[in-house]
């Protein structure tokens, strides 16, 4: 007694609509768009009458109005009479600034700190992982708060400043540093500077072609040295060395003068390079440690010294374990430096999206270009790496 | 022939084996190294003498007010004395028992999870996804069953914090299970949903998530649909929260072999049972420490809803270390407040590394 109401032979019946995977992914794909699309026009239209009630007017014009309040700290020329398009990229450059410099002292911390974990010395390993232990274990916000307020408001008033010289002064106002004043004529040291960079680039090529080609070695490290510091060194002595220092100086009651790094800044720079450096000494100890052993033995039979074993064995494939993490984690400082906000220094978040926003009640728009540019920051990054990460993958035969 | 007796075998060196074998192959191994152990000598001498001295040996521990901290150390009674603060916000004091059975039964489901063979493990799994939620709900909102009301701007402290981050992870990993689920779906349409939401998400800062959370949310919504500042808070955090929870769960669908997906075909099984029977059962368990792992960030990142006018545990002690009442403790406020954190995240990684050896997962990073 056979179950099978299809003979064999015969083509299975067709299955009923409601049952064909393919008219079943349409309708529910249609039926995604149409649920979002009545989300978004939900949206949209309450915005709308929300905006309406309250007397808001829509759009952008508010960029070119007058802003009206003053910004503590700004790379580029601003006071109250600017716009509030101006605060916009005044924000974007504090944001620039100081994740820039977080990225390079991180990775410089973090490698040392990778290195120390790894070190043979056990005190100077135990000292490393406490460090990281510590400070990856204790949300970024409280170490900025922290140093912000019980480290840096907590230094001596400036005419109690601790000093070093005459030249660099640290008080609860900031750092203040002597300010470069270039004369006439140091244009031809930077120029010199870059033929230098310029230079090296084509030295190292032919040095490497030399090597391939007859075996003969070139020091190229001393001669770059030599090159990059001699020639801008060079140049500066032959135009009568164009270039003085303004000092900082105690006024009656703060620095007058100098260059002058707020208390914001350096708390909020010192946080963020302790923070995530604790992050990529992780990441720089777990690529060195995937690197397997046998590559380095394998690099001295071949007759290589420990520096070019390190140098052109391991470090090489370390980079490709430590890079992608790497890269997250400076995505993940640049993001992380919006905490600004909550010790006033003046970042994007801070100045956009909290004074002009609170000013304007422009809330959408703000909120959309504020998240517009970490997002094309994030998406460009990830597609960079998406590209090194296709090159350097392994490739395997 | 004479008779030869070996003599015994000396005993190793001392310079090989014992205290001092140990510190030459530690410490003082080469002239370089010798160096080094002595920067980290000075190192520990200049930075942990001083710190423990501050912190131990002359610091105040008893006492009721300012007073009593009359030595050079840490001022250890001001956090004994806001105590209270710290840990249950502005709850009403009479109402305090209601947080600490909470407290209980958490400890009472997470000490088994850490034991190997304890039993019924599963089950109680389920009751802290599912049940706990639910009663902890009744027990902090009261309302009903006689309990009194309490409005939530009077929660705060470490109780504030383990709501937002329980109910950021609870919410989060259904929502994350979905989105990846989604973002590998053979439908272009929701696998571009997906992506997109992921990508937007995880693109911004928390910070821009919940200034939006506060700001645009009542805008969104029909006019007099009014929600309070914990729930936007809770709303933003999770959105956040699930697009991260979605990534670390497509990296486990990604290291199921293909075989299962056709075994699972092969037994006839629709989409959503071989999901929920076949694939997202090993997904999972591959993923436990990288789920364990986005909770230590989550718990982190709780802090910034101070930045929103909420009073978590480092809002707090911001709050308290500004009273005239005591002068100058800042310091010894964000360590307490540090410790506090340290030892949730730190006891949460060791957990995650341990597991990850159990499971061998082979996600070793």
């Amino acid at each position: 007694m056979s179950e099978d109401p299809t003979p064999s032979g015969t083509p299975a019946a067709k299955p009923p609509p409601w049952n064909d995977p393919f008219i079943r992914s349409i309708f529910f794909q249609v039926l995604a768009v149409a649920i979002l699309g009545y989300f978004f026009y939900f949206i949209f239209d309450n915005t709308l009458a929300n905006m309406a009630k309250s007397g808001v007017s829509t759009g952008f014009a508010f960029l070119s109005r007058e802003a009206g309040f003053g910004i503590l700290m700004s790379l580029i020329d601003y006071d109250e009479t600017y716009s509030y398009g101006r605060t916009f990229f005044v924000g974007l450059l504090n944001t620039a600034v100081v994740a820039a410099s977080g990225i390079v002292l991180a990775t410089l911390l973090g490698f040392v700190l990778g290195v120390a974990r790894l070190s043979n010395n056990w005190l100077i390993s135990k000292l490393a992982a406490l460090y990281i232990e510590i400070f990856r274990n204790v949300p970024l916000l409280l170490q900025i708060i922290f140093w912000s307020v019980a480290v840096f408001q907590a230094l001596p008033r400036p005419d109690k400043s601790l000093q070093l010289g005459d030249a660099f002064f640290l008080n609860n106002r900031g750092l203040f540093l002597p300010d470069p004043v270039f004369g006439a004529g140091f244009e031809f040291v930077t120029v010199a500077f870059l033929i230098a960079i310029a230079g090296v680039y084509f030295l190292k090529n032919w040095a490497r072609k030399r090597q391939e080609s007859t075996g003969q070695q070139f020091p190229v490290l001393y001669t770059s040295l030599a090159l990059l510091i001699g020639l801008p060194l060079i140049v500066f002595l032959i135009m009568g060395m164009p270039l003085s220092w303004e000092y900082a100086k105690l006024e009656r009651f703060s620095f007058v003068g100098g260059a002058n790094i707020i208390p914001e800044f350096m708390a909020l720079l010192w946080a963020l390079t302790m923070y995530t450096a604790a992050f990529i000494a992780e990441i720089v100890r777990s690529g060195i440690q995937a690197v397997s052993h046998g590559q380095s033995e394998a690099a001295h039979a071949l007759g290589l010294r420990n520096g070019p074993t390190l140098r052109l064995v391991i470090i090489p494939q370390a980079m490709r374990v430590i890079i992608p993490p790497l890269t997250s984690q400076y995505l993940n400082l640049t993001k992380n430096s919006s905490l600004a906000t909550a010790i006033g220094y003046p970042d994007l978040v801070s100045v956009f999206m909290g004074t002009t926003l609170n000013q304007t009640g422009q809330a959408v728009e703000i909120v959309a270009m504020t998240m517009a540019v970490y997002l094309t920051f994030s998406l460009s990054i990830s597609m960079v790496m998406n590209w090194y990460n296709n090159r350097v993958a392994l490739v395997e035969r | 022939m004479e008779d030869t007796q070996r003599s015994p075998d000396l005993a190793p060196p001392s310079s090989i084996v014992g205290p001092v074998g140990w510190l030459r192959a530690n410490l003082f191994l080469s002239p370089a190294n010798t160096v080094l152990s002595l920067v980290g000598l000075y190192i520990v001498y200049v930075l942990f003498v001083p710190v423990l001295d501050w912190a131990f040996f002359s610091a105040d521990w008893i006492g009721t007010n300012k007073d009593a901290c009359s030595s050079e150390g840490a001022c250890w009674v001001f956090v004994g004395q806001r105590m209270d603060f710290f840990i249950y916000g502005f709850y009403p004091k009479a109402e305090y028992w209601r947080i600490n059975v909470i407290f209980v039964l958490l400890a009472a489901m997470i000490v088994p999870q850490m034991i190997e063979k304890a039993p019924y493990k599963e089950y109680l799994g389920w009751f802290f996804l599912i049940g706990f939620p639910i009663i902890s709900g009744i027990l902090l909102l009261g309302g009903i069953f006689g309990l009194d009301a309490v409005p939530t701007d009077k929660w705060g402290g470490l109780m504030l914090t383990l709501v937002i981050s329980f109910v950021g992870i609870i919410a989060a990993l259904p929502i994350g299970i979905l989105l990846a689920l989604g973002r590998r779906s053979e439908m272009p349409v929701i696998r571009i949903i997906c992506t997109a939401f992921i990508e937007l998400w995880r693109g911004v800062p928390l910070i821009s998530v919940l200034f939006m959370a506060s700001v645009m949310l009542p805008l969104f919504l029909p006019e007099g649909t009014n929600f309070n500042k914990l729930l936007r808070a809770l709303i933003g955090i999770v959105m956040f929260q699930s697009a991260y929870m979605a990534e670390v769960i497509r990296g486990g669908l990604q290291a199921i072999p293909k075989g299962q997906y056709e075994a699972a075909a092969a037994l006839g099984l629709g989409y959503w049972k071989s999901m929920g029977l076949v694939i997202l059962p090993q997904a999972l368990k591959l993923v436990i420490p990288g789920i364990v792992n986005t909770f230590i960030a989550l718990f982190k990142d709780t802090t910034l809803v101070l930045i929103i006018g909420l009073f978590d545990v480092l809002q707090t002690v911001s709050s308290a270390i500004v009273d005239p009442a005591w002068p100058e403790v800042s310091t010894e406020g964000f360590v307490f407040a540090a410790f506090v954190f340290w030892v949730f995240c730190f006891s949460m990684s060791r957990y995650s590394i341990n597991l990850e050896r159990k499971l061998h997962t082979g996600h070793k990073r």
